[in-house]
């Protein structure tokens, strides 16, 4: 953490810049630089990763090897909707791979993809710790998170449904 | 009077949420002047939303399960107003007994209390124990006390937490680190999320007796960034200890300061591993490396370190309370007191129960949980997760203590407990969990990283229909070489599930290998599809299959060509009427 951020801000990171600013002298922080990074852009770019290594002096090799050690972290951009299945051992053992596939072929993404319309990203996750409500997903947008319990196929398609219906309703307005 | 609603994780997501805000939007509109207060996990996550009418003190007066806002008018209108409890929204007996046969040491205050408020935990004996520990013993007496407890570990190693803190007591520095381990990692296991949703403050507490003991003036908390919830209550009540005086400087005017801080982890299950743990707190690569030296010696910044999890830090304020013997009472003589299962898969009511330790899997199976759902048999109960095995039916007497556990080939593990039934193939779990270890594998041992690899290679063959003679003991001889050339206990474990499968499901690896067949119809490539009489002759199957293997037409019922069909279950997925059989 010895090289000092150079005078000239590399442009489009001026939110990243007082984040890397007030965590550079706190030792152990890239994971959490990483965490903001990803909070305000919803991923974690190339370039993003050079800022910070300006930033902290952290090389960005090293930056690099700590984004893509975690599975939180995204190197790519996401959808606005970023869909969560769980695969923990009991929406395993409840047919979540069953839930995948309906996901997948209704909105014609496969795991780790998004939709071309950048609305959806489908992400299998390791467990959302609510087993009892197997199979389950996650939904995050920029508005918060909401957590649906025991999917089936249909409400899968109606979850999906009122999304791009809202969406599509928000645009024409 | 007042309303309380369960909103965990569990409840929210059940749409306790709306429930609460109907009641409120109901009880503001009739002017009934009651408030709606909320509570963490009950632990019946089967019935959420359950909303409890409770009288002013908290004594419960009538539980109300899955309870939608559409019923919230009912209540508040016959109860709430009218004074009689409306009976068919009610808990029934057959459910209050999913409470009953438990005993609440760790889950004294989950579903009870707002863990949002302080004031509720110290109207429940809240900080006592920090102030009796901080107060009127000697860090000495803490560690003879914890020991006389018997308490162990109860992220999954069962460790003697005493004798851990009385490591790194001795270690003299002037730097130490007090460490709650909350990266609950385990697919299956929410124990942890519900303590830290329903009652954070007691976790604190354990935590701030620890650093007294241990000489540790700053706390930890490394909690995994997909429990937003439980970050949020953390964090509350952090700020509230802070506020309150049970966290900061001169703590109970003894002159011990202690601080606590939450790290969000970013999602690695190796990071449950001490040291990897520790290098994922200091901005790295969750990547373990070589004991000794131990965290108590050189863990966090080098410096002397415990780290216990959620579950073992909420049981030291009850224990500080009412004393080590009174917690070694319950048990057995090795694993004393009770211990939290997060119980799911294909049970009939799944939820979070506390059980004294060594009662019988059967108890927990069938008494609290109800048996399995939909009628079906039970097959196994995975303990344990990826590092744990599958225990048998025939084997559900087994004591749930360490050592009776450790004896099947499973381990009692954090707590995850996943029951499986007749439709679960055991083939296919072991490849689960192998896909899981595989994928979490730090890479830094070969064993573990190229071992594990192999072993899913081998693994996804068989469920494919693709398993060769001598697949079996190639997995045995792999598993053996993964345990033995992995250094961190992730590698060291990665290959029980397959063994204990082996040991116990034999049978059905050779099913798979030697007769192309999924006994649990499980394994898509190995099940034969047919449409039955049920065919309502939609067209739906045809018209969705990537094969034209669908024939028929309308009114004519459909069937399958075996010999065009490429397995792909699409039918299955789309067929509305349930008419497609596997074999």
């Amino acid at each position: 953490m010895n090289a000092a951020p150079t005078g000239s801000i590399r442009p489009g990171f001026a939110e990243l810049e007082p984040v890397v600013a007030r965590y550079r002298d706190i030792r152990g922080s890239l994971i959490t630089i990483l965490q903001k990074t990803q909070e305000i852009y919803g991923w974690i770019s190339e370039d993003a990763i050079d800022f910070i290594a300006s930033g902290t002096g952290i090389p960005p090799a090293r930056i690099y090897g700590v984004a893509t050690f975690y599975t939180q972290f995204r190197l790519k951009p996401a959808g606005k909707y970023m869909l969560m299945l769980c695969k923990g051992t009991a929406c395993h053992v409840n047919s979540s791979d069953e839930i995948r596939a309906v996901i997948s072929s209704y909105l014609g993404i496969a795991d780790g993809e998004t939709s071309p319309d950048g609305l959806f990203t489908l992400n299998t996750v390791s467990c959302l710790g609510c087993c009892s409500l197997a199979p389950v997903m996650m939904i995050q947008n920029p508005d918060g998170e909401e957590t649906f319990g025991s999917l089936t196929r249909e409400r899968v398609q109606s979850i999906l449904g009122d999304i791009i219906e809202k969406e599509r309703g928000g645009a024409a307005q | 009077m007042k309303v309380v609603v369960g909103q965990g994780s569990c409840g929210i997501a059940s749409g306790a949420a709306k429930t609460s805000a109907a009641f409120e939007r109901l009880i503001a509109e009739r002017g009934a002047g009651v408030p709606v207060e909320k509570t963490g996990c009950i632990g019946n996550c089967y019935l959420e939303p359950i909303v409890d009418i409770r009288s002013d003190d908290g004594t419960l007066i009538t539980r109300y399960v899955n309870v939608q806002p559409d019923m919230a008018a009912e209540i508040v209108e016959r109860h709430i107003i009218g004074g009689s409890v409306v009976e068919e929204y009610a808990i029934t007996a057959p459910d209050e007994g999913f409470l009953g046969s438990q005993e609440r040491i760790v889950l004294r205050n989950a579903g009870i209390i707002d863990p949002e408020s302080i004031d509720a935990y110290l109207a429940a004996g809240g900080y006592k124990a920090a102030e009796k520990a901080l107060g009127a013993m000697t860090p000495e007496d803490v560690i003879a006390e914890v020991k006389l407890s018997g308490l162990r570990g109860r992220g999954g190693a069962g460790f003697p937490t005493w004798f851990k803190w009385n490591a790194a007591r001795e270690n003299v520095s002037d730097e130490k680190y007090m460490v709650c381990n909350a990266d609950e990692g385990d697919p299956g296991a929410f124990m942890d999320r519900s303590v830290l949703e329903g009652d954070p403050h007691s976790v604190l507490e354990g935590m701030a007796i620890g650093g007294f003991v241990v000489g540790a003036r700053t706390g930890v908390i490394y909690v995994r960034a997909e429990y937003p919830l439980a970050i949020h209550r953390l964090s509350l009540a952090i700020e509230q200890a802070r506020a309150r005086g049970y966290l900061g400087e001169n703590l109970f005017g003894s002159g011990f300061g202690f601080d606590i801080h939450i790290k969000a982890g970013a999602g690695a299950f190796v990071c449950g591993e001490e040291t990897a743990l520790i290098a994922s707190l200091e901005g790295e690569r969750g990547m373990p490396r070589l004991k000794p030296p131990f965290p108590a010696q050189k863990g966090y910044w080098k410096q002397p370190t415990n780290i216990n999890n959620v579950e073992t830090f909420a049981n030291i304020p009850w224990i500080i309370s009412n004393g080590g013997a009174a917690f070694a009472a319950i048990g057995t003589e090795k694993s004393c007191g009770t211990k939290v299962f997060a119980l799911a898969g294909k049970i009939r009511k799944g939820g979070l129960v506390e059980i004294p330790m060594g009662i019988p899997l059967r108890e927990i199976i069938y008494g609290v949980g109800g048996g399995i759902k939909n009628g079906k048999a039970f097959k196994a109960v995975q303990m344990g997760g990826p590092s744990g095995g599958c225990i048998p039916a025939e084997l559900i007497d087994t004591p749930v203590d360490y050592e009776s556990i450790t004896k099947t080939g499973a381990i009692v593990g954090s707590g995850g407990m996943i029951v499986m039934d007749e439709t679960t193939c055991m083939v296919d779990m072991a490849r689960y969990f192998l896909d899981f270890t595989r994928n979490e594998s730090c890479g830094k041992c070969n064993y573990c990283r190229v071992g594990t690899k192999r072993m899913l290679e081998i693994l996804e063959r068989i469920t494919a229909g693709e398993g060769r003679e001598g697949d079996i003991e190639l997995l045995e001889e792999l598993a053996v070489k993964i345990k033995d050339g992995s250094m961190c206990g992730l590698g060291q474990t990665a290959p029980n599930p397959v063994l204990t499968t082996l040991r116990y499901f034999r049978h059905e690896f050779e099913d798979h290998i030697l007769r192309k067949k999924c006994t649990a119809h499980s394994c898509k490539a190995l099940v034969v599809y047919s449409v039955t009489d049920d065919c309502k002759a939609c067209g739906l199957c045809r018209r969705n299959c990537p094969a034209d293997a669908i024939t028929g037409a309308p009114r004519v019922k459909h069937e399958i060509d075996r010999e065009k069909c490429v397995k792909c279950g699409m039918c299955e997925t789309v067929c509305k009427f349930g008419a497609i059989a596997r074999d």
